[in-house]
């Protein structure tokens, strides 16, 4: 686990001891994982085994359910954002998160959409340009440019999921959280968001959950992978350099997943 | 059952004339539940029919714009219920949707539990209840202790019969905005308060509509709290701390009284009732197209 | 499944101070609902308490209606009440199961659609035009073309006897049918839609007619959500005041005819609260609209615990 308390110590997000429940199940166990800076680290593993939990804790999001628990700490530039007093609202600005299936406000244009958490208090002019530059780093500007009234649901899936990327990244988060981002996507589309998340890095820290192992091969430079116990509760097995994991995995269940014995 | 039987057989089996028997009796009951329907959909043909037909006779610019003309001075018309018909509704409809609203939103959001549940327990409750018992309530506390009749009060009571529907339309409408939305909008670091009012609710707000055109069309036509609410007037009035006329009320004084006169005008009332009902349930199913259609997509 | 302790229960939700004054109002605005419905309650019953005082639970089966020497009883509009409730729902029943079995298993869609959308306009026509409509055209039709049918038939039985006058409670028992059925007929098409469709194969393949099929297999099965609808019919009945009042003639006498005026709970307030004069007229008055509140709220949680158990968690 040293490659991980390394991590820690110089991430900008890291969790410590993390458990969640929803009610009294525990559905993810003592997860302690740093993710690096401007880096894409992937989250792969099985159904079940409490990946997107473990994702939804990290900006707050997992409390929304109704019986929705946690437990240990999860730290942003060395803080735990569970403190007391802490507010929710505030971490989940600097955080942002890309849903499984692309999910625009259907009751706002395109451009609305784009600023819904841009910051107040901007200009028009000011707030065009903002719009410009994060619909620029989703790759969709060209293809919106001319249509920025228009109703978002009007747009392919592909391009729906790049406007939701554009829209948490107007918010000028630290971190973007992506949970499946290509699932409900073609192949082509795939693969441009899969182009966008390498160039998103320059700016983001990206941790993204992904059923695709190959898609964490191709995209990610670090990869965790978790796997449910007997009790079900989901287990961080191993972290390591994507490229390392992959080929020369240190823990047997590791290496039984990534060559397709289960899962 | 539909075998081919020689006729000889026919008469062999015991079964086949009863099996006719059935047959009859199958398509009597038939017809019989055909004619239920038919009769059910035709008494709204007949009623229809006599309203258009006896009510048309009184329209006129005169009936919907002037007063009523005392007995033995022929026209006048019932623009002042057509005006406190407008103002009362209005004001219910401004007491009726915030609370109805908040309440939905309430339990949309904190949806389990022992209170939650008792909210909907008293909704369910006051959905039962008799106008006119509404309208007592409305009398005992607005219009007794200010000593007067009021449109004030009658707002207030027709708040009460619009209440129970949007309150269970604003919960379903808001709880069927999809998950997804709602945690987008919170992952982007929104507060709940700007998550619900600027996303949610405006995602539900066609559902919502239907529900309040729906509630506007049940009360337009509601008369019994009127009768020691806003009492009725003779008069022009727009203050609503002052009794009123009401179309609804004309319709039932006029209909009641001896006078074949003020009977004409109450078909002619009854008309105009009945083509608002009309006008606002179009809408409403309108609305729950587009609702519905927002929603899938 | 491990059992912790977990350090945070119930992570707060509303921290930042826009968050906490909408909780404030939404909380406030479900309260003040909550208030005005309780309200409701305890002024019906502030209202009331001095007749209950006054008269007791005699007030309930005495017969009395006189304003002049302030002596009230109830019994008179209780009859009423029940037996125009019983006329309607009798006819309503009828008529609104039988329409609806049509609506449900043996009407093409094409006839369907507009049948069913006919019915529920039925539901939205306002109280007062249904009894424009009784007054001017149903009473005379009663008094001229029902009436003396049904006495020449079943004149013996003192339900038939007497003079017709038009109004009374046959014409307000006809009038309140009309008005029920739409809830009869749409409520008990839904249920008898939601029977499964295998229980009608399961029974056409032993060889029944359709018809057979459906009154003995689905309405059957459907037996408990029907009744549930008729209840809740029967309730909207009850409590049904401006049509009833326009018909059944406005007199408080106990009439073993079905030809004779009446009046109901619901009508006599309708008629005589604003002119009653003493304070003991208008607290009887009130008493009345108590009765009718409780007789109201049982009947309709009845009937929506039918429905309920029929289809699951949807609300009527």
């Amino acid at each position: 686990m040293t490659a991980a308390m390394a991590a820690l110590a110089e991430s900008v997000l890291a969790a410590d001891d993390l458990s969640a429940y929803y009610g009294s199940n525990k559905a993810v166990g003592n997860v302690t994982i740093g993710f690096r800076r401007k880096a894409v680290t992937a989250l792969i593993g099985p159904s079940g085994c409490g990946k997107t939990t473990m994702l939804r804790c990290l900006n707050r999001i997992h409390e929304v359910a109704f019986d929705a628990q946690v437990e240990g700490r999860v730290l942003l530039d060395g803080q735990d954002i569970y403190a007391a007093g802490i507010d929710p609202m505030s971490i989940r600005r600097r955080i942002g998160m890309v849903f499984q299936r692309p999910n625009p406000f259907p009751t706002l244009s395109i451009l609305d959409n784009t600023l819904a958490c841009a910051g107040r208090g901007v200009g028009r002019r000011e707030k065009l340009e903002v719009a410009e530059r994060a619909l620029r780093s989703a790759a969709l500007w060209d293809e919106v440019k001319d249509k920025l009234k228009t109703s978002p649901l009007r747009l392919s899936g592909g391009q729906q999921q790049r406007l939701c990327i554009a829209r948490a990244v107007a918010a000028q988060p630290d971190v973007l959280l992506m949970d499946e981002p290509t699932a409900s996507l073609d192949p082509i589309a795939t693969a441009v968001i899969e182009e966008l998340m390498s160039s998103l890095t320059e700016e983001f820290t990206i941790v993204a959950v992904t059923h695709n192992m190959q898609q964490a091969a191709r995209v990610s430079d670090c990869t965790a992978f978790m796997l449910a116990d007997e009790t079900g509760v989901g287990r961080l097995i191993e972290v390591d350099e994507t490229a390392k994991l992959f080929t020369k995995p240190s823990d047997r269940r590791t290496e039984d997943y990534i060559t397709g014995r289960f899962g | 059952m539909t075998a081919t039987t020689s006729p000889s057989e026919r008469e062999l089996l015991p079964r086949y004339r009863s099996l006719r028997r059935r047959r009859i009796f199958a398509s009597l009951g038939t017809t019989l539940a055909l004619c239920c329907a038919g009769l059910a959909a035709g008494v709204l043909l007949v009623i229809l029919a006599y309203v258009v037909v006896q009510g048309a006779r009184a329209i006129n610019w005169n009936f919907l714009t002037q007063l009523p003309h005392p007995i033995g001075v022929p026209g006048g018309g019932v623009g002042n219920g057509i005006l406190g018909t407008l103002i009362i509704i209005g004001l219910a409809t401004a007491m009726a949707v915030p609370l109805g609203l908040l309440t939905g939103i309430y339990l949309a959001l904190f949806g389990r539990g022992p209170i939650p549940e008792g909210l909907r327990f008293l909704s369910d409750v006051l959905s039962g209840v008799p106008s006119i018992a509404i309208g007592l309530f409305a009398y005992a506390v607005l219009v007794a202790p200010l000593k007067h009749f009021s449109a004030f009060s009658a707002s207030f009571a027709f708040m009460m019969l619009m209440l129970p529907l949007l309150v269970r339309t604003s919960e379903q409408a808001i709880r069927s905005v999809p998950q997804t939305v709602r945690e987008g909008a919170l992952a982007l670091g929104m507060s709940n308060f700007r998550a619900t009012m600027y996303i949610v609710l405006p995602t539900a707000m066609p559902a919502i509509i239907t529900a309040l055109l729906l509630a506007i069309a049940r009360v337009v036509g509601e008369t019994a709290p009127l009768l020691f609410t806003a009492f009725g007037s003779q008069f022009w009035q727009a203050n609503p701390n002052q009794p009123m006329a009401v179309l609804a009320l004309q319709v039932f004084t006029y209909a009641i009284s001896p006078y074949p006169e003020w009977q004409t005008q109450a078909w002619g009332g009854a008309l105009l009732l009945i083509l608002a009902v009309l006008i606002l349930s179009l809408g409403a199913r309108l609305m729950l197209r587009r609702a519905t259609r927002d929603l899938e997509a | 499944m491990q059992q912790l302790e977990p350090r945070f229960r119930r992570v707060a939700r509303f921290v930042s101070p826009a968050d906490r004054g909408f909780a404030a109002v939404v909380y406030g605005g479900s309260i003040l609902f909550a208030l005005l419905i309780i309200a409701l309650f305890v002024e019906l019953v502030l209202g009331s308490w001095p007749s209950i005082v006054h008269f007791g639970p005699s007030f309930i089966w005495k017969s009395a209606w006189d304003p002049v020497a302030n002596k009230f009883g109830a019994l008179p509009m209780i009859y009423g009440t029940v037996v125009t409730s019983l006329i309607a729902i009798v006819l309503a029943s009828f008529v609104g199961i039988m329409a609806a079995v049509f609506l449900a298993d043996f009407a093409p869609r094409w006839l369907a659609t507009p049948l069913s959308f006919m019915i529920e306009l039925l539901a939205a026509v306002p109280s007062v035009v249904y009894g424009l409509w009784g007054l001017f055209v149903l009473s005379p039709f009663v008094r001229t073309a029902i009436g003396p049918v049904l006495q020449k038939f079943l004149g013996w039985t003192p339900l038939f006897s007497g003079p017709i006058y038009g109004v009374g409670l046959l014409t307000a028992g006809i009038i309140l049918a009309l008005m029920i059925v739409p809830t009869v007929t749409a409520i008990s098409r839904d249920v008898i839609a939601a029977i499964p469709r295998d229980l009608r194969e399961a029974s056409m393949a032993l060889g029944t007619t359709r018809w057979e099929t459906a009154i003995r297999v689905v309405l059957p099965a459907a037996r408990v959500g029907i009744f549930g609808a008729c209840v809740l019919a029967l309730g909207r009945a009850l409590g049904e005041t401006i049509a009833v009042t326009m018909v059944i003639g406005n007199r408080p006498e106990i009439s073993s005819s079905l030809f004779a005026p009446s009046y109901t709970l619901a009508s006599v307030i309708a008629n005589e609260f604003t002119e009653a004069t003493t304070s003991i007229y208008i607290s009887a008055l009130i008493e009345l609209g108590l009765i009718l509140f409780f007789v109201s709220i049982v009947v309709n949680a009845l009937a929506r615990l039918m429905i309920w158990s029929v289809r699951g968690s949807e609300r009527t």
